[in-house]
C-alpha cells in the first residue's frame, strides 16, 4: 500500500466504464442493485482490499486471538421513521443482528451512532431509543457504545442511524455466499416483500383493506434453531433486504458460480403485498424484506429445516422454493406458473414503477 | 385475488396453448400493440408456449420508448432549471436523452420527483406556490385521462404554477402507419386492452376493413393473451378480418364516455414524432387552445436543442416489428439495460429490455423451439 494518500486515479479504475456513465451519485447507487455492486467492486474494494473484505458477505469473518468473530455495520435512512410494523429503531438493531446471524455468528454487542437534524423533536428520539432498547433485549444483544452528531436544519432528514455489531462465530458452521452447492435446496423463511410494500404504502398514501406491516424482526433465534439441528448441512444464508429475494439469489449464484432454479408459484407472497405490487407495477421478488432469511441446505435435510422453520413464530410461512443446479451458472431462472422459464436478473438500481 | 389469479392458471393456459397448436396450419405474424402485453408475454413465457410458426411481433406501444428524444432533452432542460419541481412517472427517469437522464439531473440538484398520479403533481403545485411544477405527461390513451384531469383541475383551482409537458400518442394512427409501411408483415393485431378501456373499440372496424386484418382487443394476464392470440389465429385460419373483444370484463364498445369528453375538451389531435419511427400524421394529442397556457413547452421556451441518437441503435426497426431485439447488432453488447442506447432497452415494457431481462440465457433456436416442444411440430 502506498503510504501517502493519493487522489483516485480516474483513468486507471479497474473498470471505469460503468462509473463513467454516472459521474455523480444517483439514488440507484443505494438501491441494492447493479449500480451499488459496481460502486463496491470498482471503487471501495480496490481502495480497501483485504481477505476479510473480499468475501463481501453480510458480515466480515476474522480470527482474533483464539476466537472467530464476525463484524458488520449498516446505516439506516428510512423515511418515514415510524411505519406499520416498526420504526427506524427496530430496523437499526435487527438489521445488524440479522447480518451477523446469517453469517453463522451469535450476535453479542452493538454500537449505535445517531446523526440528528437541528429541530428534530426529542420525543421522537426517545421513542426511537426505546424501540432500539426493546429490540436489543429481544435479540439478546447489548448496545455498548455510541455517538451523536447534529447537522444543521436541511442537511439531514430528521434522524439517521448507523449500527455496527460483533458476534462470535459458531464453531460447527461453514457458511458463506460462495458455498452454495449443486443439489442444495433453497428455502425462504416466509412471505416476501412485506417491508418494502409497508414503506411504499405509507409513502405513497396508499390504503388497502388490510394494512401491510413491515416484517422487521431479529432472526438470530430462528437461525440458531436451524443451526443447532443441522448446522454443518447449511451452506449459505442471507437476509434478502434491499433488492429483495432476486438480488440475494443472484448474488449467491454469482458468488458460488452455480445456477439457481426456483418455482415462481412456490414463493410465498401475501395477497395484499401482491395487490400493492400490481398497483404500483413492482415485482415482489425485488422488494425489500427486514425479517426473512434464505437458506441453502443439503437436500437431505431440507424437510427437517422446513419443519423447524414452520414451528417458529417467524417462520410459519416458510417454503422450499427451488434448488441449486449446474445448469445456467451464475443465473437465477424461475419456472413461471405457465410452465415456461424466465431469467430473473439483478436489477440495475431502484425498481421503477411502470407507467401502465 | 379476484380478477388476477383466475387469469394466471397454468393448467388452463396449457389447454389454450394446445388449442392454438391445433388451430394453426401455417405461419402467422401477430403484433401485440402494447408494451404491457410484450412484458407479460416475455415474463410469463407465453411465446414459448406457442407453435414455432406463430410469431409475436412487438409493437410500438411502450410510451417510454416512443417519446421523442427532443422531448426528453426538453424535459432534462426544464428539470435542471432552478425553482422547478419536475414530476414524472418512474420509468421516464432512466430514459437516455442526448446528454444524460433525469436521474442525473436529480443527482446534480434538480428537483425531480416520481409521482404515481399527475394529480399528486397538482397538489404539489398548490403546496408550493413559489415554484413551477411540471408534469411529464407521456403515454397512450390510457394515461391521457388522468393527465387531462390534472390540467383541468389546475385551471379550475387557478394554479398558475402548474404545467404539463405533453407527448401523448394514439394507437389507431400507429396501426395505420404500420400497415401502410413498406415491407409490413404483420397479419393481425392484439389491440391494447387498457387503451380500449378508455377509448372503446369503435375506432377499429374501419381499420380491420381497410387492411383486411383481424383486430382482437386483448388484456394482459396470461390467459387474456392466450385468448387474444387464439381468436386472432382462428380468424386468420378462417380468412376472417373482424374486430373482436377478448377483454369484455374491462372493455366496452363505447369505452369510458366521461373520459372521452374530458379528453376532447383538454386535448386536440396533432402530428407527433415517434422515437425510432418518425412523424406519424394526426397520431398524438397536444393541449387544446383553452388549455394552451398550461403547456410547459410554451411556458419554458427551451431552444437550441440538438438531438443525437446513437447510430448503433436500431430501435425503430424493433418498434415497427421489422427485426427482433436480438437481431440488432448492438443488442446485449454495446446496449444493455445497464447502458441503454435506445429507449426500448430502458422500460420493462420496452421490447429490448424484456428480451434482455427474461430470455437472455436461451439461444434464438431454443426460444423458437420451446413452443413446439409442448405438442406436435407445426410445419411452415
Amino acid at each position: 500500500m502506498p503510504d501517502k494518500p493519493a487522489m483516485p486515479d480516474f483513468a486507471n479504475w479497474s473498470c471505469p466504464l460503468p462509473l463513467a456513465d454516472y459521474p455523480t451519485i444517483v439514488m440507484g447507487h443505494g438501491g441494492g442493485g447493479k449500480l451499488g455492486n459496481e460502486l463496491v467492486e470498482h471503487l471501495f474494494l480496490p481502495a480497501f482490499r483485504n481477505p476479510a473484505l473480499e468475501n463481501l458477505g453480510d458480515a466480515a469473518v476474522f480470527d482474533l486471538g483464539s476466537s472467530r468473530l464476525a463484524l458488520s455495520t449498516d446505516s439506516f435512512v428510512v423515511q418515514p421513521l415510524f411505519f406499520p410494523g416498526g420504526s427506524i429503531g427496530e430496523l437499526a438493531v435487527n438489521g445488524t443482528v440479522n447480518d451477523l446471524a446469517v453469517s453463522g455468528a451469535v450476535p453479542r454487542f452493538l454500537s449505535a451512532s445517531f446523526i440528528l437534524e437541528e429541530g428534530f423533536p426529542l420525543a421522537q428520539i426517545a421513542a426511537i431509543a426505546d424501540a432500539m432498547a426493546k429490540a436489543a433485549a429481544h435479540a439478546g444483544v447489548r448496545i455498548i457504545t455510541g455517538d451523536t452528531k447534529v447537522v444543521e436544519r436541511g442537511h439531514g432528514d430528521g434522524c439517521y442511524i448507523n449500527t455496527a455489531g460483533v458476534g462470535v462465530l459458531r464453531p460447527e458452521v461453514t457458511i458463506g455466499p460462495h458455498l452454495a452447492q449443486p443439489g442444495d435446496a433453497v428455502l425462504v423463511s416466509g412471505t416476501i416483500g412485506d417491508h418494502g410494500m409497508a414503506i411504499m404504502s405509507v409513502r405513497e398514501g396508499l390504503e388497502f383493506e388490510s394494512q401491510i406491516r413491515s416484517d422487521c424482526a431479529a432472526l438470530n433465534g430462528l437461525i440458531a434453531e436451524v443451526l443447532d439441528a443441522v448446522g454443518p448441512n447449511v451452506h449459505a444464508m442471507r437476509d434478502p433486504t434491499r433488492g429483495g429475494l432476486a438480488s440475494t439469489l443472484n448474488e449467491i449464484a454469482i458468488a458460488s458460480g452455480v445456477g439457481i432454479a426456483i418455482d415462481e408459484t412456490m414463493v410465498p407472497v401475501r395477497p395484499e403485498v401482491q395487490s400493492a405490487c400490481e398497483l404500483l407495477g413492482l415485482d415482489p421478488i425485488y422488494v425489500a424484506n427486514e425479517g426473512k432469511a434464505v437458506f441453502f441446505v443439503a437436500p437431505e435435510v431440507a424437510g427437517r429445516v422446513l419443519e423447524i422453520l414452520r414451528a417458529h413464530p417467524l417462520g410459519r410461512e416458510a417454503a422450499r422454493i427451488g434448488h441449486v443446479t449446474t445448469e445456467h451458472p451464475r443465473m437465477l431462472v424461475a419456472r413461471t406458473a405457465m410452465g415456461a422459464n424466465r431469467v430473473i436478473p439483478t436489477q440495475i438500481g431502484e425498481q421503477l414503477p411502470r407507467i401502465c | 385475488m379476484k380478477y388476477l389469479t383466475e387469469f394466471r392458471n397454468g393448467e388452463v393456459a396449457q389447454r389454450m396453448a394446445r388449442e392454438i397448436h391445433q388451430l394453426t396450419t401455417r405461419p402467422w405474424k401477430i403484433m401485440e400493440v402494447c408494451g404491457g402485453q410484450t412484458h407479460s408475454i416475455i415474463k410469463n413465457g407465453i411465446d414459448q408456449m406457442l407453435p414455432a410458426c406463430i410469431e409475436m411481433v412487438h409493437g410500438p406501444g411502450c410510451p417510454v420508448c416512443v417519446t421523442p428524444l427532443e422531448l426528453i432533452d426538453k424535459a432534462l432542460a426544464i428539470a435542471a432549471q432552478p425553482g422547478v419541481i419536475f414530476c414524472s412517472f418512474g420509468d421516464m427517469l432512466r430514459v437516455p436523452g442526448t446528454n444524460g437522464d433525469l436521474f442525473q439531473v436529480k443527482g446534480r440538484g434538480g428537483d425531480v420527483r416520481v409521482v404515481y398520479s399527475p394529480l399528486d403533481a397538482v397538489d404539489l403545485a398548490a403546496k408550493n406556490p413559489d415554484r413551477q411544477v411540471v408534469f411529464f405527461g407521456v403515454g397512450f390513451e390510457t394515461t391521457a385521462p388522468a393527465n387531462a384531469m390534472s390540467v383541468h383541475l389546475a385551471k379550475r383551482r387557478g394554479l398558475r404554477n402548474f404545467s404539463l409537458l405533453v407527448s401523448h400518442v394514439l394507437v389507431p394512427p400507429a396501426i395505420e402507419a404500420i400497415m401502410s409501411s413498406q415491407g409490413n408483415q404483420v397479419q393481425a393485431f392484439l389491440a391494447a386492452g387498457h387503451v380500449c378501456s378508455v377509448m372503446g373499440y369503435w375506432e377499429y372496424p374501419p381499420l380491420a376493413e381497410k387492411f383486411k386484418i383481424p383486430i382482437v382487443v386483448t388484456g394482459f394476464e396470461p390467459l387474456d393473451l392466450l385468448d387474444g392470440i387464439r381468436r386472432a389465429v382462428r380468424q386468420l385460419e378462417e380468412g376472417r378480418h373482424e374486430v373482436e373483444n377478448a377483454y369484455p370484463r374491462v372493455v366496452t364498445f363505447e369505452g369510458n364516455r366521461a373520459a372521452q369528453s374530458l379528453l376532447a375538451e383538454v386535448f386536440e389531435v396533432t402530428d407527433r414524432a415517434w422515437r425510432g419511427i418518425g412523424v406519424i400524421p394526426k397520431s398524438g394529442w397536444r393541449l387544446s387552445e383553452a388549455y394552451r397556457d398550461f403547456d410547459a413547452e410554451e411556458r419554458f421556451q427551451i431552444s437550441g436543442i440538438r438531438t443525437a441518437e446513437s447510430p448503433l441503435c436500431h430501435s425503430g426497426d424493433v418498434l415497427r416489428g421489422a427485426i427482433k431485439p436480438a437481431q440488432c447488432p448492438a443488442f446485449g453488447k454495446q446496449c444493455t439495460p445497464r447502458h441503454p442506447l435506445g429507449a426500448t432497452m430502458v422500460s420493462s415494457e420496452g421490447a429490448c429490455a424484456a428480451y434482455y431481462n427474461y430470455g437472455r440465457f436461451l439461444s434464438a433456436e431454443e426460444l423458437a423451439s420451446a413452443g413446439s416442444a409442448t405438442s406436435g411440430e407445426v410445419h411452415a
